[in-house]
């Protein structure tokens, strides 16, 4: 056998021959996957700064510092003592006074209505709380930093390119003329856009906020979070812990496997069909969104839940067994507390998903125009990501700010919560 | 110290084949550290390995301590000792197998034919064609019988031609034992055969590349007795052509099919000599213990 | 609201007949626990269950119905002239009655009818609530006092209230059976009313869609247009040009972190991958619209080429950006079952890194990878937000990337948002679509899952 010597010369100088080629090979697939990488972090990369270049300037407001003489007759208050005739007072008569009194060269029609425009109808809500806090200015002149029309802040926030010919902006040369006059008087400012935190959607840009979108979430998702944490630990618990092993339970993890990459928008589909059309619940209402949520993200916190019971080691079961302790007892009492965090974490990160969710929700109608910040489950409500996606439809240039700055805000709710399942999961991370 | 062994080997057995991991080491490091002298001859003329020195750590453990040992022309060396002794580290250390282990760093110098392949300019891809190795549990490919033998001498570029693979899969399966059960069916998938057949098969993808040195770590451990008799058989002819290097649990293999017999043990090499020496008149008290079944 | 109340009246209720159950058995006993057969805990609890629970169901029941029966009331008190009219014109009335109701038209510009109708409806809600109310507490007292005189110390409370939480446990995990049901249901009962008025056939092989059409003519399916032929092009083009993204970007960085990178840069870039996951879809959708949509046009146009703003391109790029990390996680697993033994084989031949990951890591692995690949797909055409902004309306049947096409999920979006005549076949088509969506989507979730679940048992 020793004899059946191949005709060859030796392996080694064979094989040593086709090395530089094989180097070579090896070489190239290294860089496919350095380059694969390195593209997906580039599209990350971009991704973030697009939003955050987009959407920073969208937390500085322009403000105009405006003299505005708080005339009886012009508010047409009778009784400054009637809060309800100081709440429906005719503000804007005050503030067109106030920038005419400003820019007292203007005249016609035209121009007017370009120099009402400088300040946006917010400034009508500054006036009446200014009022609302201290009636006895009726009457007198008062200083107050009224916000910027969307155009103007647009401009100051180089938004729109002043270098451009005037047909092709939409700031004529006029407005920019006055702009600058009050830029030179130290009338004009940036400052902190409490409004885009605190308040709700408008259709003028410059005092649309995100509040009611992040009330609706808060709700929608204190719904989910209360019907699916029960639920899902309930169901892990039962399908780990006591179902027999027998055809029913088998269906049901099927089932469960499957509905987890059912897509949502099919959610949103039986939520339309079975809660709004069967169960008459009202439209656009956090109760609905969170129900809808809760069954799409109820298979994650069960296949969560299970992955954690199933890390408890059987021995703690036996030990509890063995000193007489109810199958029930020795789960709440043993397995639960030791899985707990692991489910929670299953049940955050779940959460997060729901909170990143749109298309189930546009279905069940959240996508309507709501300007007043909801108070209850069955108020009209819009979410987060549907009012980003609302915004981002809207032509608006000051919307497109704001899409990007209410998108940092959806991403810094998402990175806390998915900071605070990690560390949940360092924290009590237990290895047996 | 008896006692302490024990234990040692306990962990260990769970864990036979995998590189020693961090509890074994450290209970390894807090036996008594005499400094141990290999007893009896290491060297022999015209080696076609020799190692010089080496030491191998896993991290900051040490899991081969200052070991020499030649492995001569057509012969058949055995190391034994207990598990966790370093036998199967010193193994991959002659293939550089070691390197696929994060953390493992390896010290000394091994020379093949005069040449040191632990320096760190050594191309490990014609090294390992050049020094084949065969392990605990029977790996062959998840592709076909011909595929899997074919296999190296294709990504080496052995073979011009269809034909000449075709010579090359049929000669190393002959040699392997294997061409009559499976001359039929090699088109079949290497994981349906047997186990037995399995790690001939693996054996017969080994020498397709034409090694010059086979390694085998534990080859028989997984298989059963009519199995392991005929790799037994089977690493007696290959020793006409090979140098053979064999890790095994099994004293009776070691001298079966062994000429020369090496005793590690918690990572020094105790005692090397002729086979029939080691195993009738054991000179080291630990390789007599061993032998006489007082611990392993 | 008035629910809410009730909920947490039923709450107290329960804590007190808790407490009495404890303490009844407690006292029937003069402390000497042994003589109980169960905990004093377990009788309270017992007593807090039949308090809590038929209440509470008959609670979630009302409130779930209580609008459809109302509306039925209502509707039959209706003038005999509004009675017996179609389902769509009964629909326009109750959208003015609730109109009235919400105070979003005032009641003087209102038909006298409507506005008699909204306040027998107000009516009907506060006699609905009163009698809830009574009902539900009848029903939590009459529960706690039934338990409450039965506690005795042989009882097995133990046994009743774990054999309770054993059903309710059973309830919580048929909640995921009942959602697939109530899916299937809820679509396939519609669909089944569209396909009355479109044929499957024409539906499914039709060239030409415009749904549009039936809306503005009340007369059925005829004068639109129902052949989906181009939304499957469609979703079937942006589907293909995500994988092309994703399937090679995801699979090398799997292979490059499980088989090259070294620790630390694996510890850094695979969270920074899942990052990519995170991130809601929308989010994706406003980066396609904002970012790559004129990217793609102006790159398009400096090469003479005529870009759709919607084009099939810049949504497809996007999603496929979405699904790297979905293909690299999943491959990840896929690759890092392969056994190391075939790896340390393929070394001790003297096969290159690249030679063991081509020749035998990925031909190990492939079952794994074509699953992952598999529930990829399924992902992308179940995707909504990103081609809803930034993929067209208009079904155009057409292969080109640079064109706009639109999708399954698009098309199910725009005929389901606005104003709606639920029986419309505009309506109905978005069921028969989601309709499709969800069996493709399943059908290619169970091969998937059955093909990785196979391939990981071949090595455990």
């Amino acid at each position: 056998m020793s004899n059946q010597t191949l005709p060859l010369p030796r392996p080694v100088d064979v094989i040593n021959t086709g090395l530089g080629r094989r180097r070579a090979a090896e070489r190239r697939f290294r860089l496919y996957g350095v380059a694969a990488i390195t593209l997906a972090l580039i599209f990350l990369v971009l991704l973030f700064i697009s939003i955050i270049g987009k959407g920073y300037t969208a937390f500085w407001q322009t403000q105009i510092q405006m003299e505005a003489t708080l005339a009886p007759e012009l508010l047409d208050i009778a009784d400054p003592a009637d809060r309800n005739q100081v709440m429906a007072a005719n503000y804007g008569a005050v503030m067109k006074a106030a920038l005419r009194q400003a820019f007292p060269e203007v005249s016609g029609r035209a121009e007017q209505r370009q120099l009402f425009a400088l300040v946006s109808s917010g400034a009508e809500d500054v006036l009446r709380q200014r009022l609302l806090d201290d009636p006895s200015l009726l009457g007198q002149t008062v200083s107050l930093w009224v916000p910027a029309g969307s155009d103007i802040d647009m401009v100051r926030k180089g938004h729109i390119d002043r270098s451009l010919p005037e047909s092709e902006r939409r700031v004529s040369d006029q407005e920019l003329a006055w702009m600058d006059e009050l830029a030179q008087q130290g009338r004009i400012e940036q400052r902190f856009n409490w409004n885009f935190l605190t308040g709700g959607d408008s259709r003028s840009p410059e005092q649309a906020g995100i509040w009611g979108a992040v009330v609706g979430s808060f709700l929608t998702l204190a719904v989910t979070m209360l019907l699916s944490f029960p639920l899902g630990a309930a169901a892990a618990v039962y399908l780990e812990e006591f179902a027999p092993k027998n055809r029913l339970t088998d269906i049901i993890e099927v089932n469960i496997n499957n509905l987890a990459a059912v897509p949502s928008i099919v959610f949103g589909l039986l939520g339309l069909a079975v809660f709004i059309n069967i169960f008459g619940l009202p439209r656009s209402a956090p109760l609905v969104g969170g129900l809808v949520l809760t069954l799409m993200t109820l298979p994650t916190i069960i296949i969560a839940g299970r992955a954690a019971l199933k890390s408890v080691p059987p021995s703690i079961r036996e030990a509890a067994l063995g000193v007489g302790a109810s199958p029930l007892q020795t789960v709440t009492n043993h397995v639960l507390p030791l899985a707990m965090p692991g489910i929670l974490t299953g049940m955050i990160i779940g959460m997060a998903r729901a909170l990143g969710e749109t298309a189930p929700l546009l279905m069940i109608g959240m996508v309507a125009f709501i300007v007043d910040v909801p108070k209850g489950i069955f108020d009209p409500a819009t979410a987060l990501p549907v009012q980003i996606y609302l915004w981002a439809d809207s032509p608006e240039l000051g919307f497109a700010e704001r899409t990007s700055a209410a998108i940092m805000v959806l991403l810094v709710f998402l990175l806390s919560m998915n900071a605070l399942a990690v560390i949940l999961r360092r924290r009590f991370e237990r290895r047996w | 110290m008896e006692t302490s062994m024990n234990e040692t080997q306990q962990q260990a057995k769970e864990t036979v084949f995998r590189a020693p991991d961090r509890g074994d080491l450290q209970a390894t490091a807090t036996v008594d550290r005499e400094v141990r002298r290999t007893v009896g001859e290491a060297r022999v003329a015209d080696p076609r390995i020799r190692c010089n020195d080496i030491n191998v750590y896993y991290g900051t453990a040490q899991a081969i301590k200052n070991v020499n040992l030649d492995v001569g022309r057509n012969e058949v060396l055995a190391m034994i000792g207990p598990s966790g002794c370093g036998k199967s580290t010193f193994l991959r250390c002659l293939n550089r197998m070691n390197d696929t282990i994060d953390g493992c760093r390896v010290t000394g110098d091994i020379l093949l034919d005069e040449r040191n392949i632990n320096a760190k300019e050594i191309d490990v891809v014609p090294l390992r064609a050049q020094v084949g190795m065969v392990f605990q549990k029977p790996n062959p490919f998840p592709k076909s019988i011909w595929e899997n033998v074919a296999f190296g001498p294709r990504i080496h570029g052995l073979a011009r031609s269809r034909a000449q693979l075709d010579e090359v899969v049929e000669s190393s399966l002959r040699r392997a034992g294997l061409w009559d059960e499976v001359k039929d069916r090699l088109d079949k998938p290497g994981t349906g055969l047997s186990g037995g057949q399995q790690q001939r098969l693996c054996i017969a993808r080994t020498i397709a590349v034409q090694p010059e040195v086979i390694l085998m770590d534990e080859p028989c451990s997984a298989l059963d007795p009519i199995s392991t008799a005929k790799i037994e058989e089977l690493i007696d002819e290959l020793r006409q052509q090979f140098s053979i290097c064999i890790v095994t649990h099994s004293m009776q293999q070691a001298a079966r099919v062994s000429q020369r017999t090496a005793y590690f043990h918690l990572g020094d090499l105790i005692e090397v000599g002729n086979t029939e020496q080691i195993f009738t008149n054991p000179n080291h008290k630990l390789t007599e213990d061993y032998i006489t079944g007082r611990f392993g | 609201m008035n629910q809410l109340i009730l909920i947490f009246v039923l709450l107290l209720l329960s804590l007190a007949a808790y407490q009495m159950g404890r303490r009844r058995a407690y006292g029937l006993v003069d402390g000497q626990l042994r003589k109980l057969h169960s905990l004093p805990v377990y009788y309270g609890l017992y007593a807090a269950m039949w308090c809590l629970l038929p209440a509470l169901l008959v609670l979630i029941a009302w409130t779930a119905f209580d609008g459809a029966i109302i509306s039925h009331l209502v509707v039959g008190q209706l003038p005999e002239s509004l009675h017996g009219a179609d389902a769509g014109s009964i629909n326009l009335l109750l959208n003015d009655i609730r109109n009235v109701r919400m105070g979003l038209v005032p009641p003087e510009s209102a038909d006298p009818v409507v506005v008699a109708a909204a306040q027998h409806w107000d009516h009907l809600q506060r006699i609905g609530y009163a009698a809830l109310a009574v009902v539900v507490l009848i029903l939590a007292v009459l529960g706690a006092i039934f338990t409450l005189t039965r506690i005795h110390p042989q009882q097995r409370a133990r046994n009743a209230v774990e054999r309770l939480v054993l059903v309710m446990m059973m309830a919580a995990a048929s909640v995921a059976v009942l959602t697939t049901v109530g899916i299937v249901l809820s679509v396939l009962f519609e669909s089944i009313l569209f396909f009355r008025l479109v044929p499957v056939t024409e539906f499914l092989f039709g060239t030409s869609w415009s749904p549009q059409m039936a809306m503005r003519a009340d007369q059925v399916g005829s004068s639109g247009a129902f052949g989906a032929v181009p939304i499957f092009v469609g979703t079937a083009l942006i589907s293909a040009i995500a994988m092309v993204v994703a399937v090679p970007i995801g699979l090398l960085s799997a292979i490059y972190l499980s088989e090259y990178a070294a620790p630390a840069f694996r510890s850094v870039a695979k969270p920074l991958l899942e990052v990519l996951a995170g991130i809601p879809t929308v989010v994706y959708g406003v980066f396609a619209v904002l970012v790559v949509a004129p990217a793609i046009r102006s790159w398009g146009m400096s090469l003479g080429l005529d870009v759709a703003s919607e084009s099939a391109l810049a949504a497809g790029l996007v999603m496929g950006v979405m699904i790297i990390p979905f293909v690299s996680s999943l491959s990840d697993d896929v690759i890092n079952a392969v056994p190391q033994s075939l790896r340390d084989g393929a070394y001790a031949l003297g096969a290159t890194p690249s030679e063991t990951t081509r020749k035998v890591v990925l031909p190990a692995a492939l079952p794994g990878i074509v699953g992952s690949i598999m529930l990829a797909i399924s992902r992308a055409i179940g995707e909504t937000m990103i081609v809803v902004m930034a993929a067209g309306l208009s079904a155009n049947l057409s292969f080109n990337p640079l064109e706009s096409v639109t999708t399954v999920t698009v098309q199910i979006v725009t005929l389901l948002t606005g104003d709606q005549e639920f029986d419309s076949p505009k309506t109905l088509a978005a069921f028969a679509l989601g309709l499709l969506l969800f069996l493709v989507t399943l059908g290619l979730n169970v091969i998937a899952l059955r093909v990785v679940n196979k391939y990981r048992e071949q090595y455990e």
